[in-house]
């Protein structure tokens, strides 16, 4: 369908958007990629009144690599995070989960920071930022403020973002050398929205028995209101050879994650999916 | 505010400038404006592919852009790749291999598939089937289409590039 009739603004500058948002309250939305909000907007899901462009605004985008943290503007896109040599050498976690965001020609115009801000529970920014334990930086009139993407998901596409606040950029620490990355996910077309996904990190090192995972996050998509954390599953895997580990996270993973079903997929089999896929991951990382 | 914007594209490689309302997809504004029909409409919420144009050089959903979000930048469409000749060895590829049947997917499809030519010319066939994948045929069942664009791969891997 075609959207209802809206009024379009593409301010030059952070304090421009902020007085449009000021000005148009909750009618205004903030327009990124677009790559969700047109989608909506065509399905007339949504109706704002004024679109505000912020596509516009220098300084948003692009990728700056220090000694331990990576910078990411909230204007880059998903296909310049899948195609940047940095993000490949220091993040393989995002180089991995980039391919399995829709497809090309919505990586090249959808945004990071777009992509945060809309919550969207099957989405793997969220779940890849959780487990890196990323911090997002949101700007508002009122200045900066700093939260932790782990804390920044409140709720199904609900965030801890208040009225007139923009994502700005997001930090990510590095981690060590001897960290691994894995990003699996499950769709029933390649491209699809994920019925469960795994963003899992760990420090593979030689333990008494082997290669031991220490340091290992797991968080999942596509199983929750919002990226899931597994803590327990974490705590159950920690310190332990890999196939040990992969028993040990799936064995407490229903601790974590309390699926319900989606329109193909009941909640027993997405749990058993993200067992499965916990298990792949594992394997993987100390492979 | 502004429901209406004045809006410069170059098309093709021609500027035009018109006043557009701020809803009109970049599809729209490319058919019912310029009346370049070859992009599609299907789904019209970028599920379906077939409204796929390049913009700044980059494939991207027709339906998932505002043509005000165009404004300032540079956007190729079938007609004009085609009429540059630069996907002749693709179009050829298509022909010979049948990947087309009732044609209404086949513009996006050679975008789709003329952005994998530019960016990996040497993709397996797994590559291409994911690459296009964010393509729906109805009448096909796609290996037909897999089949040309692994050909027009080949044949322009043979001549070098050159088609």
């Amino acid at each position: 369908m075609k959207p209802p009739s809206f009024a379009y603004a593409r301010p030059g500058s952070l304090a421009e958007a902020f007085d449009l948002l000021e000005r148009h309250g909750e009618d205004a939305k903030v327009l990124a990629g677009g790559q969700s909000l047109i989608a909506t907007l065509n399905m007339r899901l949504s109706s704002p009144a004024v679109l505000v462009d912020v596509t516009g605004i220098p300084g948003l985008a692009g990728i700056a690599a220090a000694k331990d943290k990576v910078r990411i503007g909230a204007l880059t896109t998903h296909r310049a995070v899948e195609r940047s040599a940095e993000i490949g050498a220091t993040l393989p976690l995002l180089a991995q989960a980039a391919r399995h965001i829709a497809h090309v020609a919505i990586r090249n115009v959808g945004t990071f920071g777009g992509s945060l801000a809309m919550a969207d529970p099957a989405a793997e920014w969220p779940a890849c930022c959780v487990a890196l334990d990323a911090e997002l930086v949101l700007a508002s009139r009122a200045g900066e403020r700093r939260v932790k993407a782990r804390t920044f998901f409140r709720g199904l596409y609900e965030t801890d973002l208040k009225p007139g606040e923009l994502v700005t950029a997001v930090e990510i620490p590095v981690p060590g050398k001897d960290h691994r990355a894995s990003f699996m996910e499950l769709a029933r077309r390649v491209g699809d929205y994920a019925i469960v996904g795994v963003a899992a990190l760990a420090r593979a090192g030689a333990g008494k028995s082997g290669k031991a995972l220490t340091d290992v996050r797991l968080a999942y998509l596509g199983v929750g209101p919002t990226p899931m954390l597994a803590t327990q599953a974490m705590a159950a895997a920690e310190g332990k050879p890999a196939a040990d580990a992969a028993a040990a996270a799936q064995a407490a993973l229903d601790r974590d994650l309390k699926p319900t079903a989606d329109l193909h997929t009941s909640a027993a089999a997405k749990m058993h999916l993200a067992r499965v896929l916990t298990g792949r991951a594992l394997a993987a990382l100390a492979a | 505010m502004e429901h209406t914007l004045e809006t410069t594209i170059t098309v093709n490689g021609t500027r035009v400038t018109r006043r557009v309302s701020a809803r009109q997809h970049l599809v729209d504004f490319l058919r019912e404006e310029l009346g370049l029909t070859g992009a599609h409409y299907g789904c019209e919420h970028g599920v379906c592919g077939a409204c796929t144009v390049r913009v700044d050089g980059e494939i991207v959903r027709g339906c998932l852009m505002l043509a005000v979000q165009a404004n300032g930048r540079t956007v190729d469409t079938i007609e004009g790749l085609s009429d540059s000749g630069e996907i002749a060895g693709l179009q050829a590829a298509f022909h010979r291999r049948n990947a087309l049947q009732c044609g209404f997917c086949t513009p996006g499809m050679l975008m789709a598939a003329q952005d994998l030519a530019r960016t990996r010319p040497d993709a397996t066939r797994e590559e291409i089937r994911e690459h296009m994948s964010g393509n729906y045929c109805r009448c096909t069942g796609y290996h037909a289409i897999v089949d040309a664009v692994e050909d027009a791969l080949k044949q322009s891997a043979q001549t070098g590039g050159k088609r």
